[in-house]
């Protein structure tokens, strides 16, 4: 009985988070202390910082990550079931509903002019967007390197109608930085024989 | 079979895009162009419609593609899709390898995959903005510059910059989505004018 209280204000608190954060993960995050560590005392601060620092360098949808955690944190798979069905639900509906008029509403003329300056702003939010993780992100020669490969690369490519997933780029930086960690291991066994 | 291949679609960028919603724009460019699913800038007014609209920015745009390409049903499989990598391996990490993100190995690899998204967010950026204020998609195309769109681009930019210095705080991006879609709809009847 108590559990079914509990997965039924899960499912509620999340469906509440899932309908009223723009912006997707990040934006999510306060709302989310606000109401798991605040109003529902569910987690404390320390722990909710902690998970969000945990999830947030899994692959996936940050707020989906985040509801599965918390979910099976307080009351098992059914817990990951109810938090996740939340947070979705809402998006799920209103996108549905859009899908079905959008192409309806592009019709009128004021629309696809409105959308002609959508369309750049878009841009700028992409490119804002990576500015502001590139100014959080360690500027090691590591990292600067393989972000210039990447922009590079991805740049020339398009321009050249080469196609090259972006799932490969993920997994040859992600190797790379595998063999950067065994290169600074050998390097200090080399430094500690020596002395 | 469009079921089965939006659910594997969606299933993959669950996998394997790190770095949350802008994490995955890229990703889900390169899917939607290669599939035909939509142009660039129908994934544009996409993008727009996912980021003013509530809730994880992935789960939008699954929900939307989906119906676009296959109904509800379509709306359904590509929204599982983008969920169950999530699923399964935060399961995994809450309930049996709670230390699993912070094993050296691992943090070595996200090490390298970092700023490679972040990489791939700037080139994504960089090449939409080319081909859509510059009309430059690949090497050869003869400059064919959207003047109005570089204008809007050009007036969001000095706006959120004067925003961020006034009230020391990002604007949001519904507020730029609404302003560059009211200067969309000035200027579309402005240039039609002068024609």
């Amino acid at each position: 009985m108590k559990k079914n209280r509990l997965l039924h204000s899960l499912f509620l608190t999340m469906l509440k988070i899932g309908l009223f954060t723009f912006g997707g993960g990040y934006a999510m995050i306060a709302l989310l202390e606000n109401e798991l560590v605040n109003k529902r005392g569910w987690l404390t601060k320390d722990e909710f910082l902690n998970t969000v620092a945990i999830i947030s360098s899994a692959p996936g949808s940050i707020a989906v990550n985040i509801s599965v955690y918390i979910g099976y944190k307080l009351a098992g798979i059914m817990g990951s079931v109810c938090a996740t069905l939340g947070v979705c639900l809402p998006s799920f509906v209103i996108l549905y509903a859009i899908s079905l008029f959008f192409d309806a509403f592009l019709s009128f003329t004021a629309v696809q002019y409105a959308f002609n300056g959508i369309r750049a702003c878009v841009v700028y939010l992409i490119l804002t967007a990576g500015i502001r993780m590139l100014k959080k992100m360690d500027k090691t020669v590591f990292s600067v390197v393989i972000l210039g490969i990447t922009v590079a690369c991805m740049i020339s490519f398009s321009l050249l109608a080469f196609k090259f997933s972006t799932v490969f780029y993920i997994i040859a930086s992600g190797l790379l930085g595998l063999v950067a960690y065994a290169f600074s291991i050998l390097k200090k066994r080399g430094e500690q024989g020596r002395q | 079979m469009i079921y089965l291949e939006l659910f594997l679609e969606f299933l993959r960028i669950g996998a394997v895009s790190f770095g949350g919603g802008y994490g995955m724009i890229s990703m889900l460019s390169e899917m939607t162009a290669s599939h035909g699913w939509l142009t660039e800038s129908e994934f544009l007014n996409l993008v727009a419609v996912a980021e003013s609209t509530p809730g994880p920015i992935v789960i939008n745009m699954a929900t939307f593609i989906g119906s676009a390409q296959g109904g509800i049903i379509g709306s359904l499989v590509a929204t599982l899709g983008a969920v169950t990598p999530s699923f399964i391996l935060i399961l995994l990490i809450a309930a049996v390898v709670n230390s699993f993100l912070e094993y050296k190995g691992v943090k070595a690899f996200l090490g390298g995959v970092r700023p490679c998204v972040i990489g791939l967010i700037l080139g994504t950026a960089t090449t939409m903005l080319l081909s859509v204020l510059l009309g430059i998609g690949k090497s050869g195309d003869v400059p064919a510059p959207d003047v109005f769109g570089i204008l809007i681009f050009a007036l969001i930019c000095v706006f959120s910059a004067t925003w961020k210095k006034l009230r020391g705080r990002s604007v949001s991006p519904i507020l730029l989505i609404l302003i560059s879609g009211a200067l969309g709809i000035f200027f579309g009847y402005i240039s039609q004018e002068i024609i």
